[in-house]
């Protein structure tokens, strides 16, 4: 038995158990529970990239990427531009993407140049970038030259809206692609299978040549030397895959949510990634495919299920303090965890 | 009458015995020698003697020891300080932002009260620096040093830091004792001297000296008596006087070395050079090498042998490409790039390193993989190639650890084992594995037995005997321990201050190793 716990990990069966109250309660309040697993499919679907975005980043040794806001920052650029142009459905979609990925190219090479110059403190700097960065796109944001009449604001004037709709351009083009229904819960297929199509990218890298460099890179900088291998061009490497996922991952969010969130917005997308993976039983130095699945899974169906019960059960919006409190407090722990072993 | 007695100390760290019956001496007033090579039992000597928290973390030491003809039984090293025992430790312990008064006096500082102190305790009193740079002053000045006490430490010489060092020691009034670990080793000649003339008249003034050096010249001119200690016991304990570097040497190399492997005098190795090393600089702290011409015969176990950090360690580093090095090396006849491992690893030269933990191994994954990994980067092995992807063959890395763990009886559960569960032995064994699986026809080992029990140690370098003579593999062994080199090695190198003092075949005697570690120029000293 404690072989058994220590292999699943402590803190997945205390949400576990956890969520199966959660459910049970749901259950007796009468609370539809097709309603919610839907929600959970289409939040995991939804959040699966963002999360994806981390596991380049552990596993290139520069532990949780607290600054995707970089990259999120490229695929709001992108669809911005996209919807600009007024490109719909898929078309929109692809063009966001492929507007965002360059972006995302380019400045997460220059992100992962600097992290090579504050090894061991990926982190605590990367965090500060985030905020840096996004702050600086504030700016960006009112000055930019867009004219769509939907992204700026509505009384004319210059300078981009906050929330920006996506109504008439990429709204739910992945969530309703291939969707059916069993019951009353709907799956939203095209969702589910564009996260498949990245988690398979990245799972075929990591068993390649390239992708065991960059591991093993990561995992022990030392023995990469010695082995002949670049540590500092794998980081980079990690950084870039890891900002482009953010990106693409930051499409796929809006199209799902039906808009896009400027401004401040992207700062707030760093913490419940690291914490999915967290949960999902990644470490800061090892991180998997399973763990992103498995952590997502938890981290969302525990936002959902606990939305609707702890708003019946006590008064007013006890939501976002409950997924402040799990995604932080996650996110504690596996930093005390000693060497950053795994949650 | 004798200030310190050390009586049968004998101190176990697991099941090694590193200490048996050490008894020691010293007098008041008196310089006393301590010499023995690396692993002699020199430090965990001092260790017991300064109460150290490490002695008694590992069970404590028996024996008994009487300062003063009293009982002196040090739990941690303020008790050490309390009987008047000071010690001036290898590396620095100075702050660098604080001033040379500051450092002298630190957590002994003369303080006077303030309306703070009167509420909050003692702590909170203020320094009173004017007295303070007094006490510093007159320490300095009985080590004739004019130095303006106000300046901070960073950016002094070295040597006055050491001096430093030792004024705060002394400036400790009940001082009695001093013990100097290495003490010249960071200093320049002209300091050195100086050094040794504050050491005699520290003497005068009537502080006894422990002078541990591996500067036998240096120990032969400033002290009264010598210890020796080989292997955990003393060898003996002599006036200086009646001793000569030689015979120092010798008594502290001199070990019964099985030559039961005879049959390496009629071993015949060719002339030609598998690697000629011309000039080698290479900048690895601690280890630093200053430039070394060595050539490595085709087919031969080179030993590379000397006392820590004269730059043994930093040959194979240094070829690796792992520190910066400068100077030429051809292999094969073709000159080969400096500082860069994968080229060094492409033309069959495979490492195991001294740090086997932090360089040598990925810890947190499997043996398969360990032994695997080297080969794929390099090699590109143990990929398959589907469609468009060249992926990893867990089934051919399966075989192929299977068939290492055979081949080198590597003791565990399965291959799938993550290496941080092995023991010393066995993790080096899977560094082997790892090192062959890349088919070197030259291997470079550092300290390969470091850290591994006696049993293992004797099948480590078994294994590494067996692949140079069945496999042709040319080997260049580094190691701190002279004997293991002198039963495996058909040469053996010595290294000293990161160049070579000389090379000597393995049954030449104690006195000339001893000579060459210490630095000794072996022609100008034998007859």
């Amino acid at each position: 038995m404690k072989d058994f716990i220590n292999r699943f990990g402590f803190p997945r069966l205390i949400i576990i158990i956890f969520l199966i109250l959660l459910m049970a309660v749901a259950i007796y309040l009468d609370i539809p529970l097709s309603g919610l697993i839907t929600d959970i499919l289409v939040r995991f679907g939804m959040n699966a990239i963002l999360v994806l975005a981390m596991v380049p980043g552990i596993q290139a040794g520069i532990g949780l990427n607290f600054n995707i806001p970089l990259g999120i920052i490229c695929g709001l650029i992108g669809a911005l531009i996209s919807v600009e142009f007024k490109l719909q459905g898929f078309v929109g979609l692809f063009a966001s993407i492929l507007i965002a990925i360059p972006l995302a190219i380019i400045t997460g090479f220059f992100y992962g140049k600097m992290l090579n110059r504050v090894k061991g403190q990926e982190m605590t700097v990367g965090n500060y970038v985030g905020y840096s960065v996004v702050s600086f796109m504030c700016i960006f944001w009112l000055l930019a030259p867009f004219r769509s009449p939907e992204l700026i604001w509505a009384y004319g004037g210059s300078g981009l809206r906050v929330t920006v709709s996506l109504e008439s351009s990429i709204r739910h083009v992945l969530n309703n692609f291939l969707a059916f229904n069993i019951g009353n819960i709907t799956v939203p297929t095209g969702l589910i299978l564009f996260f498949a199509l990245f988690a398979l990218i990245i799972w075929l890298y990591s068993r390649s040549h390239k992708g065991l460099s960059m591991i093993v890179a990561g995992s022990n900088e030392k023995f990469a030397l010695s082995n002949g291998i670049d540590v500092d061009k794998e980081r980079i490497k990690g950084t870039v895959i890891s900002t482009v996922l953010a990106a693409i991952g930051i499409i796929v969010y809006s199209q799902a949510f039906g808009f896009l969130q400027l401004y401040n917005a992207p700062l707030y997308s760093a913490m419940p990634a690291a914490a999915a993976i967290l949960i999902g039983g990644a470490s800061i130095k090892r991180a998997s495919i399973a763990h992103v699945i498995i952590g997502t899974l938890l981290f969302q169906s525990l936002l959902v299920i606990a939305l609707p019960v702890i708003n019946v059960i006590a008064e007013g919006s006890m939501s976002e303090v409950i997924r402040i409190i799990v995604s932080n407090g996650i996110i504690l722990y596996a930093l005390t965890r000693e060497g950053g072993k795994a949650a | 009458m004798y200030l310190l007695q050390m009586k049968n100390i004998s101190k176990n760290y697991g099941e090694n015995r590193v200490l048996n019956n050490v008894s020691l001496s010293i007098e008041e007033g008196e310089i006393h020698g301590l010499v023995g090579e690396n692993g002699a039992g020199k430090s965990t000597l001092m260790n017991i003697l300064f109460g150290m928290p490490v002695i008694h973390s590992t069970g404590g030491y028996e024996g008994e020891m009487l300062v003063n003809n009293e009982p002196y039984k040090p739990a941690s090293p303020e008790d050490a300080m309390l009987a008047g025992i000071g010690m001036v430790h290898q590396e620095f312990m100075l702050i660098p932002g604080f001033t040379i008064t500051e450092n002298i006096k630190l957590n002994r500082e003369r303080t006077t009260p303030s309306f703070l102190s009167k509420i909050f305790g003692k702590r909170l009193e203020k320094l009173d620096m004017e007295s303070m740079s007094k006490d510093a002053k007159a320490a300095l000045k009985k080590l004739d040093m004019d130095i303006d006490e106000y300046l901070p430490v960073a950016g002094l010489p070295v040597g006055h830091m050491q001096f430093i060092e030792i004024a705060r020691e002394i400036d400790k009034s009940k001082m009695k004792l001093l013990i100097l670990d290495e003490p010249t080793a960071v200093l320049t000649e002209s300091e050195a001297s100086k050094f040794l003339e504050v050491i005699r008249k520290l003497a005068e003034l009537g502080i006894s000296v422990l002078f541990i050096s591996h500067r036998l010249d240096e120990i032969k001119e400033v002290t009264d008596r010598i210890t020796i200690l080989r292997d955990g016991e003393v060898v003996k304990t002599v006036e200086t006087k009646d001793i000569g570097i030689n015979e120092i040497a010798r008594l502290m190399v001199g070990r019964q070395i099985d030559f039961s492997q005879k049959e390496k005098n009629s071993r015949h190795i060719s002339d030609e050079y598998i690697l000629e090393i011309k000039n080698l600089r290479v900048n690895m702290p601690g280890e630093e090498v200053k430039g070394i011409d060595l050539n490595v015969r085709r087919g031969e176990i080179l030993g590379i042998g000397g006392l820590a950090g004269q730059g043994k360690l930093g040959i194979a580093n240094g070829i690796m490409g792992l520190y910066e090095s400068s100077g030429k090396i051809v292999k094969d006849g073709k000159e080969l790039p400096l500082n860069n491992p994968r080229e060094i690893l492409k033309s069959s030269i495979a490492f195991l390193s001294e740090d086997r933990r932090g360089v040598g191994l990925l810890l947190d994954d499997t043996i398969e993989f360990n032994i695997a990994f080297s080969s794929l980067e390099i090699h590109e092995e143990f990929l398959r190639k589907i469609g468009p992807f060249k992926l990893i063959d867990r089934k051919g890395i399966r075989e192929h650890a299977n068939k290492m763990v055979k081949d080198l009886d590597i003791r565990c559960t399965s291959p799938r084992q993550r290496v941080r569960s092995l023991s010393g032995g066995n993790q080096q064994k899977v560094c082997i594995a790892r090192a062959l699986t890349l088919e070197p026809d030259l291997l470079l080992v550092s300290e390969p037995t470091r850290g591994i029990d006696i049993g293992a140690k004797k099948l480590v370098l078994d294994t590494l005997v067996k692949l140079n003579r069945e496999y042709g593999v040319t080997i260049v062994i580094t190691s701190s321990e002279l004997g293991e080199l002198r039963q495996v090695a058909d040469r053996i190198a010595i290294i000293y201050d990161g160049k070579v003092a000389g090379i000597l075949p393995p049954d030449a005697s104690d006195e000339h190793f001893g000579l060459l570690m210490a630095g000794k120029d072996i022609e100008k000293v034998v007859d």
